[in-house]
């Protein structure tokens, strides 16, 4: 096996050092009732070249952009990749290292991870931002549990339209702690009900999503106002990141907390995972925030250096009263977006977000002058929610086999918006393909 | 660290065996870490101060301590109201270690019982303890 | 001693990504415009990010040079105890970046997805079977993820039965995650220390389980390196009183093909995909953390499943008693793709030989440091070992200037002051992929350091002095956090 260098002599030798006969010697402290009989049924060990045939058949068989025109977002998002990104990021100084826990040869990691911090505090406009968390949903999970620590509250408001896969997220991290979560509703132009929000005693957090789960831009200012006014933390969630390259970003507008999805910038949609949990708040609550932190700090001869730092939060130190039992987090993923973000430049960014923006409106235009209903009148950035009917089902299917995907179906999560579809469109969706789409869902 | 012959540790102050020390100023009672907890802990970078008003009994946790890389609780030494919190730890966390009896204090309690504090150690009880503890 | 392999090459300073750069530049290749401007509330819009602007070349220099100042496994042989950090093997990279893959929408219809799932269901029966247990989830996103899961699991499954049980054992050589997950869930975390002999007698389990709690978490092999051999009375003790058994697989690189953790008493376990299964770190994640569980748990498992229907591979998220969801999808996918890479490329035997080798690896690295290091555990060890720095007490020299000194001589350090209960801890996992040479080396390197020490302990102190930076003033650090440029 060309991972394992050790020749037959090598062992010997070896054994021979520790004064063993055999390797199987090696493991005479394991009582025998906890060892496996026989071999692992497992398949034989392939070579580099049948593996690469069984894989390339096995992703063949996926349904993918270019082949495929894809029309969904709904949490990933197909943006472009760079190529210097992707090369980068494959330098294996960066890939095949561990935590940066002994900072005198992980500056590269170190520093790239505070540039990251900086960049995404600019985007979000926020204070400051961790190191990453694992994805925008387990990040919203842990925003609410940051506001429950800080205000010492056990209630937290959720719009229902925040992506239903983060609620869902979110159930599951605060049941154990039996803390009560009201679902906020939405309104007929598509943003969130926050009229509710003052009747509520005992809140920790209103959260919302924006651009929220169909693609609608929220009224941030006035949420951060009816969520302070309760004492309660206005936390932001957000699946698509690029919409701050062109819209006014939450810090400037009251929220607390901002966290994410930050697959857009520079991360493969890879069926869902990796992703990038981006996580940033204001500077007085710091230290209730999970996940690690990279500081500025000098060394012994007085030059500029990096180190982990406000570690006394994690769970390494506080163990069960640690902030959050995070770890291992998405650092190359967080790598990556800093990659992509500083390739775009702030130019190129708002550039960017603002093609994305009339791409999406091309393709809403057309289907209005198509003759279909667009229900919610809001501003949206990339996505937008279309009344298809209820007989549309068919049409997708013969779309499908057209190698088209007419979005996604809203009827799993409000069954009173059965025939809605949210579509998706970014950079990558050329005029004609869309076009294709309009003229296919006409006839 | 420390010897602890070489720990200052001076006899106008009680201290208690979670190595706070307490000192009666005219009814009040100032409460801080002494030498050999802020020399155990290292340098000091963070204090977590409780409330002002806050009602404690005897032995609950008032606040933290931070050093890079340890959290330790400190506890009350005596039962009563915090008075008082010493707010340039919050700037300048390094008081502690550096002067822990004088611009280092924590914070300053009416105590319920006045005559409390005279339960705790004084150095040459709690030097005993000390010893024990090697 | 040969010379040294840690030398000064040229290192080049780069300056903060916002002190580059021009307005004007771009570092993308914008798309073509195909579409008009659409008329946009001003209200809403801002101004953008104050990023730098930067040109490809920018970029591609400043990251260049940054890589440059770290340390990884394709560096060199980084023995970091409890971290599992073999060699990466290449040919994996490719695999999660095929097209089919690295393109594809999470929401694709199964019958588009065929691949993904067959590949995710297809990682889920190699896991079952190196550990032994009845089912698989892939979701949990890292190590910690899959405790927290795990501790949901076990908190769903007493709730189903009608039972509220609070504490939960948690022995003391147990990773510091342990008790943060099991909080998470509102457990109260109880310790048990280990024996003279470094692991858990079965006594001091039955003197505090009881019917209050909810079952314990165990690492075995344990942080000290050493197998938990009274794993099995444990367990029945446990099992007894109505609890269930966690089991942290975070190194399982010590017994797979050897230990069938199924029969062991483990009700569920998580393992690291990024650390037993090649995957690589990426400098702190993305990992992943399967957990694997007893037919018992397997209705609580995440939603949604991968189940496989005839010969269509299909996601069900109807399992009513579900923990429910702990991320938006259905985990690192990407990961997963290396991590099975792995396990086909090695198979049966090949993941047995990789166990053997590397509890090989690190005897012999016990065998000839244990005369130059304290070894407060002097018994056959699995596939690492923890030494101290007591030796050293009386120059004054600590394990952490033995780690920064090790820097200088070209290797990244062990796990240091971890397990806490070996005070001044020094943890060394080679793993199976170093050679016999490579680890002679190393060896060699830590008992010259231990010669130095005698000698000139300054030296030690002052280390490193050949990285690019020297020792950091973490004090300042967190006195006063610069956490943003």
């Amino acid at each position: 096996m060309r991972y394992l260098p050790h020749t037959e002599e090598d062992v010997s030798s070896m054994l021979r050092a520790v004064g063993a006969k055999d390797i199987n010697d090696l493991f005479s402290m394991i009582p025998g009732n906890c060892k496996i009989e026989n071999n692992l049924k497992l398949p034989e060990g392939l070579t580099e070249w049948e593996l690469n045939t069984l894989m390339d058949s096995l992703s063949k068989n996926m349904a993918v952009s270019p082949a495929y025109k894809i029309f969904m977002g709904a949490g990933s998002y197909n943006h472009y990749i760079p190529e210097s990104v992707s090369y980068l990021l494959g330098r294996s100084e960066f890939s095949t290292a561990y935590t940066p826990y002994q900072p005198e040869i992980s500056q590269g990691t170190l520093q790239a991870i505070y540039e990251y911090q900086t960049l995404v505090t600019r985007l979000l406009g926020m204070e400051v931002a961790n190191a990453s968390m694992y994805d925008g949903a387990s990040a919203l999970a842990e925003a609410l549990l940051m506001a429950i620590r800080v205000t010492k509250r056990k209630k937290v408001a959720i719009s229902k339209l925040i992506h239903p896969y983060y609620r869902d997220t979110v159930r599951t991290y605060l049941e154990p702690g039996n803390y009560e979560i009201v679902e906020l509703p939405r309104l007929e132009d598509g943003k969130t009900d926050i009229s509710g929000v003052a009747g509520m005693d005992d809140l920790a957090a209103v959260a919302i999503q924006s651009p929220n789960f169909f693609g609608c831009i929220e009224d941030l200012r006035s949420t951060g106002e009816v969520a302070h006014k309760s004492g309660a933390l206005f936390v932001l969630s957000f699946t698509e990141p690029m919409a701050y390259g062109l819209f006014k970003n939450p810090g400037c507008q009251g929220a607390d907390i901002v966290c994410g999805e930050g697959q857009s910038l520079g991360i493969p949609q890879s069926f869902g995972g990796p992703g990038l949990g981006m996580f940033a708040c204001r500077m007085k609550h710091v230290r209730n925030m999970p996940g690690r932190l990279v500081g500025k700090t000098t060394d012994m001869d007085g030059k500029p250096g990096f180190v982990l730092t406000l570690a006394t939060r994690e769970q390494h130190i506080r163990r069960e009263k640690a902030k959050s039992n995070i770890c291992t987090n998405n650092s190359l993923c967080a790598l990556a977006s800093a990659m992509y973000m500083a390739s775009l430049g702030g130019t190129g960014i708002r550039e960017l977000a603002c093609l994305n923006y009339d791409k999406a409106e091309y393709l809403k235009r057309g289907l209005k002058e198509a003759g279909f209903y667009i229900p919610f009148s809001s501003p949206t950035f990339n996505e937008f929610v279309v009344n298809f009917g209820e007989n549309f089902k068919d049409t997708y299917k013969k779309l499908m086999e057209q190698r088209i995907i007419a979005g996604v179906s809203l009827a799993t999560w409000y069954p009173e918006l059965s025939g809605h579809y949210l579509l998706c469109v970014t950079e990558t969706m050329g005029r004609e393909d869309m076009d294709t789409l309009i003229k296919e869902v006409r006839s | 660290m420390k010897e602890i012959e070489e720990l200052f540790l001076p006899d106008n102050v009680r201290y208690a065996e979670t190595h706070e020390w307490a000192r009666d100023d005219d009814g009040n009672v100032t409460v801080g870490i002494n030498d050999y907890a802020q020399d155990q802990l290292g340098d000091i970078v963070f204090v977590e101060l409780p409330e002002v008003g806050a009602t404690l009994d005897k032995g609950e946790e008032f606040g933290t301590l931070e050093s890079v890389k340890a959290v330790s609780e400190i506890y009350m030494p005596v039962s009563g109201e915090i008075t008082a919190i010493n707010e340039a730890l919050e700037e300048a966390p390094e008081l502690v270690n550096q002067e822990p009896y004088n611009r280092g204090w924590i914070i300053e309690v009416k105590p319920d019982d006045p005559d409390e504090i005279n339960t705790l150690m004084d150095n040459n009880e709690y030097i005993e303890t000390l010893k024990g503890d090697e | 001693m040969k010379e040294p392999q840690g030398t000064s090459g040229l290192i080049l300073n780069e300056p903060l990504l916002w002190e580059k750069g021009k307005k004007g530049r771009c570092g993308f290749s914008m798309p073509r415009r195909d579409v008009v401007p659409s008329p946009l509330d001003e209200g809403l819009t801002g101004d953008g990010p104050d990023f730098p602007d930067l040109s490809e070349v920018d970029v591609v220099r400043h990251y260049t040079r940054l890589s440059q100042w770290n340390f990884g496994v394709d560096t060199g042989m980084y023995p970091l105890g409890s971290c599992t950090m073999k060699y990466n093997p290449k040919i994996n990279e490719r695999e999660a970046s095929l097209p089919g893959f690295a393109g594809a929408h999470p929401l694709l219809p199964p019958d588009l997805s065929q691949g993904a799932l067959e590949l995710m269901y297809r990682l889920e029966q190699y896991l079952a079977e190196i550990t032994g247990m009845d089912a698989v989830t892939l979701q949990p996103a890292a190590g910690a993820h899959g405790e927290l899961t795990g501790m949901l699991l076990i908190h769903a499954y007493h709730k189903s039965r009608g039972s509220h049980r609070l504490k939960i054992i948690v022995p003391d050589t147990a990773h510091g995650t342990n008790p943060a997950s099991a909080a998470l869930c509102g457990f109260h975390p109880v310790a048990v220390k280990s024996g003279e002999d470094g692991i858990i007698p079965a006594e001091a389990i039955t003197a505090i389980m009881d019917e209050d709690t909810a079952g314990i978490m165990i690492t075995n092999p344990n942080t000290l390196g050493l197998f938990e051999e009274n794993i099995r009375e444990i367990a029945e003790v446990v099992h007894s009183k109505g609890g269930l058994v966690y089991g942290d697989g975070a190194n399982m690189n010590a017994v797979m093909g050897i230990v069938q953790m199924g029969k062991i008493g483990f009700d569920v376990m998580h393992l690291n995909l990024h650390k037993t299964f090649s995957t690589p770190h990426g400098g702190g994640g993305p990992g992943s953390g399967p957990v694997c569980v007893k037919d018992i748990l397997e209705p609580f498992l995440p939603v949604p499943r991968v189940i496989k229907k005839g010969d269509e591979y299909l996601l069900s998220g109807d399992f009513p008693e579900s923990i429910g969801k702990l991320q938006a999808f259905y985990g690192n996918f990407g990961v997963m793709i290396k991590a099975c890479s792995y396990i086909m490329s090695m198979g049966s035997e090949g993941l047995k030989r990789a166990s053997q080798l590397a509890v090989l690896n690190a005897n012999y690295i016990k065998e000839h440091l244990k005369d130059s290091l304290y070894l407060p555990y002097d018994r056959a060890c699995m596939h690492e070992c923890v030494f101290s720095d007591r030796l050293q007490e009386a120059e004054k020299i600590t394990t952490l200037d033995m780690a920064k000194r090790l820097m200088d001589y070209g290797f990244h350090p062990p796990t240091i002051y971890f397990p806490l209960v070996v005070h001044g801890a020094m943890m060394i996992e080679p793993t199976e992929t170093e050679s016999k040479e490579d680890i002679d080396r190393f060896i060699e390197a830590l008992k010259s350091i231990v010669a130095e020490a005698g000698k000139d302990p300054d030296l030690l102190r002052r280390a490193p002095t050949r990285p690019k930076v020297r020792r950091l003033d973490e004090t300042a650090a967190a006195r006063k956090p610069r956490l943003t440029g």
